[in-house]
């Protein structure tokens, strides 16, 4: 509990101003998504923006606590988080409160909580956790299949809460993975799989079955050195197949509606344009409205609260979840780029420190965090500007809300804690 | 390795979302315009639309208030259709198709409903109105027309089409736009510029408040009011002769150009073309192939000149130095040429002719010697036509006279390369085109050509362009009507032509239509009128022409009539061109007799003629009728004839 004046000039800095100038942008883009134009006094606590200060305000005294905590109880406690937030994330089945379909919030005298966004943080030290344990081995089976467990456990519930957006961000655990020496053929797995569902979907089983089965002859008499048998290609020819159909299966009949529509519109599987112009005025309407406001930005702008689209809260859920699209309609090309350029010299900023950590649990808890804070500005801009189907979560320090803010903010600041006590590692 | 896969796909999305960004904000964007904006809802305000007067200051044309109902389809919820229906007098068929219309058009910009409510309509509507979403009153102004006469001048105004839409942004769907006549032609000076307020809009369409406090509203500007050449009683008086004939009827105040009065008959009252029943009584007009109420015939109707064509040929002869006033002809009944001794017929008596007296009894033989000559002069055919052609062209005939009204023709006035195409042996000469001498064969004019040409005779060889605007409130009217247009005439030519057109009416063909105490200068044309009927190639009854000015020195007004299957030119225009004259110069009718003669008298039988399957036998019909009158004519023609040959 040493927070002494030296020790305070450790923190990175960089990564903290990175941090607030998005947090304060964010805050700008919240005013005016959730104003209709007039601002009587930001602190107004019945308006968004008004609310959104006091997360941020107190957001401070989470980081002051994040920080003076000893770096070691982050390690030592890591299972006992993580067990807290199971817990938590079982809870809100019995105890919780159910937001827009999805049954993940406690209501805490007015404010509401949702304990999945905290999850995030203590999967990441948790992980950690147990791949730097000495005995643990992450190139056996053995151990791969439980760190495995570890992220499916919280992602599991996670999807019973009706949040399958959230669900994917454990999808980002894949980096830390691969970082730590998993088997290279897990990358070619994951390859092959998004490839093969692409193609299956976009041009049917047939053609896509046949395409990979003659790749893989080609490649087994022409490119490989060590021949084996020949049974080999025609079981891995027989394996794609089979998960071709079985993709097609999940999508016809695992998926929902909504969110087959989504890939259907996304691979643009709808060929019939009446259709297609129909489908893109109902479920699409999101997107639709967020890429005309974010193409009305134009170079440089329509200015701060000027964006037309914005005040008239054209694009649903502009204040959480489609928040880029304020960015782009009212900064223009030069303002949202400017966020991206924030978040990737961020994300690079924090894969960089975690390269320096000489601790193990330090260096994969910070390639979490960069996974994690990765993954969701990935799916959150290319989702708003139109490029990967509608999947629902927030943009880190932008999106209006106090969970996802507090809980991105634990995330980053118990790796600059770590990072701060790197020099007392060996 | 390892560590370079997670830091490869940041900066590969990084780019990605950069490149994804330049596309959607910049290469992609079309300039940010409010007015496409559909955050911002546009509220239109409609200025007055400039009133029209006539010349002597009488309102002709002046507004009315009129309720578009207006729609944006993508705005439209579920509505009691059937309350809607009835407060709107539409069936629920309609309200399906108008809605698909509207739809199509564009889901998301506003287009009419049901267009012009009246007011009771409204007034019913406009309290339920906030009921129906996606559905808005715009108020406009309508014409509200103080005359009936006039139409074919006045024109009307209708909703801008979807090309005029796209040629002019200022218009949007239902906005109202001159369509013909005067509205057309001053469309820009009449219809002001609207005023616009910008609201800002929520997503379920509500306003919210006037758009950055309305820094870009605009208030209208009111349109320009318009005075017309058109003397409006002269213009009635000529529309009442007219009735039940068809033909046009243009009058020029020669020493400006100003039209006096441009009658085409049948005409319609322009009242039908205002309100809701608009659509209806135009499908209605424009239907009527018999009488074609909708074609303005003084400026659209191309027909041979007949005789007053000859006035032209005199002059171009005289000009040429071919012959000179003392020059004489002996007409032996008819002109006859060429090696098979063909003959062009002459029913101006026989004897000897001069300039004036071929002018007064309108001697074919006289002008086909006077064209002869002309032709003959050079040894080229060609050159001559084309030297022949550039005087008469030059008196306004054969292209477009460039008036201020957006209709016309052509006509023609042939000249060398127009012979050398249909006789590619230049085999051709002088006597080949001999019936252009007396205005027919190959030459063809509208009226208002004609008139125009009599204007120019009138001012002994120049003419203004002719236009219908006379004053335009605060500004000056277009220099191109007070240009003098010189002809190629010489102006000492011209004396004895009009002596001659004088002696038309002092003892010629029109000697009957004197109006006591104005020196009217005339010439009576017939022409020959032929049609297809099943294939065949049919004559029917000549067209009436006449051409006439007045008084001979400092002449006001310059007139030229067509009445259609009125037989020979004396008989209906040469009336009709006398009594507007008079009316115009004394303000009166003297001759009462001669007015009742031409209002009472119908040309419709004639006009049944192509359709009624009667049979036509050359101009039978009009004799029969009216034998008396051509027998009275014709004594008359050879008791002048006897005169001057003693």
């Amino acid at each position: 509990m040493s927070l002494n004046r030296n020790r305070s000039f450790k923190f990175d800095w960089i990564t903290i101003i990175l941090f607030l100038l998005l947090v304060g942008f964010g805050w700008l883009n919240i005013i005016s998504a959730s104003s209709s134009g007039e601002i009587t006094s930001y602190f107004d606590i019945d308006q968004r923006y008004g609310k959104q200060l006091v997360f941020i305000l107190f957001t401070f005294v989470l980081i002051i606590l994040v920080l003076s905590i000893e770096a070691k109880f982050y390690e030592r406690f890591a299972s006992i988080i993580y067990l807290v937030s199971i817990l938590s994330l079982i809870g809100v089945f019995i105890f919780g409160k159910t937001i827009n379909g999805a049954t993940s919030w406690y209501n805490i005298g007015g404010f509401t909580l949702q304990p999945s966004e905290f999850a995030k943080f203590a999967t990441a030290l948790a992980v950690a956790k147990y791949i730097s344990d000495l005995q643990t081995n992450i190139k056996t089976i053995k151990d791969q299949l439980k760190t495995a467990l570890l992220i499916f456990v919280p992602a599991f519930l996670i999807l019973l809460q009706n949040d399958a957006g959230s669900t994917i961000v454990y999808a980002a655990f894949f980096f830390v993975f691969y970082r730590e020496g998993i088997p290279q053929i897990y990358l070619l797995l994951v390859l092959s799989i998004v490839i093969l569902s692409v193609l299956s979907l976009k041009f049917s089983v047939l053609p896509t079955a046949i395409i990979v089965t003659i790749l893989i002859f080609l490649h087994h008499f022409f490119l490989k050195k060590k021949k084996g048998t020949i049974l080999n290609p025609i079981f891995i020819s027989l394996i794609c197949i089979a998960f071709s159909f079985g993709i097609q299966f999940f999508y016809s009949s695992v998926l929902q509606p909504h969110q087959q529509d989504r890939i259907s519109l996304w691979l643009r599987l709808e060929k019939d344009p009446e259709k297609l112009e129909q489908m893109k005025r109902t479920i699409l309407y999101n997107l639709h409205e967020s890429e005309k406001a974010i193409s009305s930005g134009g170079l440089t702008g329509k200015g701060f609260m000027e964006g037309t689209r914005t005040i008239g809260k054209f694009v649903p859920e502009q204040d959480t979840d489609y928040i880029f699209s304020t960015v782009g309609e009212e900064w223009g090309f030069l303002g949202s780029s400017l966020v991206v350029v924030l978040f990737v010299l961020l994300l690079i900023r924090i894969l960089h420190l975690a390269e320096l950590q000489k601790s193990q649990f330090s260096r994969i808890y910070g390639y979490s965090v960069a996974s994690i804070l990765f993954l969701h500005f990935m799916i959150n801009v290319g989702m708003v500007m139109g490029l990967i189907p509608t999947i629902g979560i927030p943009l880190p320090f932008f999106s209006a809300g106090g969970s996802g803010l507090w809980g991105f903010t634990i995330l980053l600041f118990i790796f600059i804690k770590l990072d701060s006590n790197r020099i007392n590692e060996w | 390795m390892r560590k370079l896969l997670l830091f490869s796909i940041i900066i590969l999305v990084g780019f990605t979302f950069i490149g994804r960004l330049f596309y959607l904000q910049v290469y992609n964007s079309k300039t940010y315009s409010l007015y496409e904006d559909n955050a911002i809802r546009k509220v239109f305000d409609y200025p007055k639309r400039g009133y029209v007067y006539d010349r002597n200051g009488e309102l002709l044309v002046a507004n009315q208030p009129s309720y578009d109902v207006m729609i944006i389809p993508r705005e439209v919820e579920p509505l009691d259709t059937l309350e809607f229906c009835s407060l709107l007098k539409i069936t629920k068929e309609d309200f399906k198709t108008k809605f698909q219309r509207a739809y199509t058009y564009s889901p998301r910009l506003p287009s009419p409903f049901v267009p012009q409510l009246s007011k009771a309509d409204y007034a019913a509507l406009q309290e339920k109105m906030r009921k129906y979403k996606g559905f808005y009153i715009q108020k406009r102004s309508l014409r509200d027309y103080q005359t009936t006469i006039g139409a074919n001048v006045l024109g009307f105004i209708a909703e801008a089409n979807q090309s005029e839409i796209a040629a002019d942004s200022y218009y949007q769907m239902g906005d109202l736009i001159g369509k013909q006549g005067i509205e057309t032609s001053y469309e820009k000076d009449l219809r002001g510029v609207k005023g616009v307020k910008f609201i800002q809009k929520d997503r379920f369409n509500r306003d919210i408040g006037p758009y950055k406090d309305g820094i870009f509203d605009t208030i209208p500007i009111a349109g320009h009011d318009v005075t017309v050449s058109i003397d409006a009683q002269l213009q009635a008086y000529g529309e009442l002769l007219m009735q039940n004939k068809v033909g046009g009827i243009v009058a020029i105040e020669p020493s400006t150009g100003e039209i006096l009065s441009l009658v085409s008959a049948p005409s319609y009252n322009p009242n039908l073309l205002v309100g809701r029943e608009r659509s209806k009584n135009y499908t209605k007009l424009h239907n009527d192939s018999i009488h074609l109420p909708l074609i303005d015939k003084g400026l659209l109707r191309m027909h041979e000149p007949g005789s007053p064509f000859k006035s032209l040929v005199a002059l171009t002869a005289l000009q040429e130095g071919v012959l000179d006033v003392n020059t004489t002809v002996t007409c032996h009944h008819g002109y006859v040429y060429g090696r098979n001794g063909r003959k062009m017929a002459c029913h101006c008596g026989g004897g000897v002719r001069n300039l004036n007296s071929g002018i007064a009894q309108s001697c074919n033989a006289y002008f086909a010697t006077a064209y002869r000559k002309t032709i003959e002069k050079y040894d080229d055919a060609s050159h001559a036509m084309d030297v022949w052609s550039s005087h008469i062209k030059s008196f306004g005939l054969g292209d477009y006279l460039g008036y201020d009204l957006t209709i016309g023709k052509k006509g023609n006035i042939p000249d060398g390369a127009y012979y050398d195409k249909w006789y590619p042996d230049f085999r051709w000469q002088a006597t080949t085109t001999l019936s252009n001498a007396i205005g027919q064969g190959e030459v063809l004019v509208t009226p208002i050509q004609l008139a125009n040409m009599t204007a120019a005779i009138a001012n002994r060889g120049f003419y203004y362009t002719p236009h219908i605007i006379k004053s335009i409130e605060g500004k000056t009217i277009d220099t191109a009507y007070t240009t003098k247009h010189q002809t190629t005439i010489d102006k000492r030519h011209f004396e004895p032509v009009i002596e001659g057109l004088f002696d038309v009416y002092n003892k010629g063909t029109a000697h009957f239509l004197q109006v006591p105490g104005i020196e009217i200068c005339g010439k009576t044309g017939t022409a020959e009128n032929f049609t297809k009927i099943d294939g065949v190639r049919t004559q029917l009854t000549d067209h009436s022409i006449f051409i006439a000015f007045a008084p001979k020195d400092n002449p006001k007004i310059a007139i030229a009539v067509l009445v259609e299957n009125g037989y020979f030119g004396a008989r209906f225009a040469g009336r009709i061109a006398s009594l507007m004259i008079e009316k115009y110069i004394k303000g009166s009718i003297t001759r009462t007799d001669l007015e009742q003669w031409v209002m009472e008298r119908t040309l419709e039988h004639e006009y049944d003629k192509p359709f009624s399957g009667k049979p036509f036998g050359i101009n039978a019909n009009s004799k029969i009728m009216l034998v008396e009158e051509y027998e009275r004519l014709k004594k008359l023609e050879v008791n002048q004839s006897q005169t001057i040959l003693k």
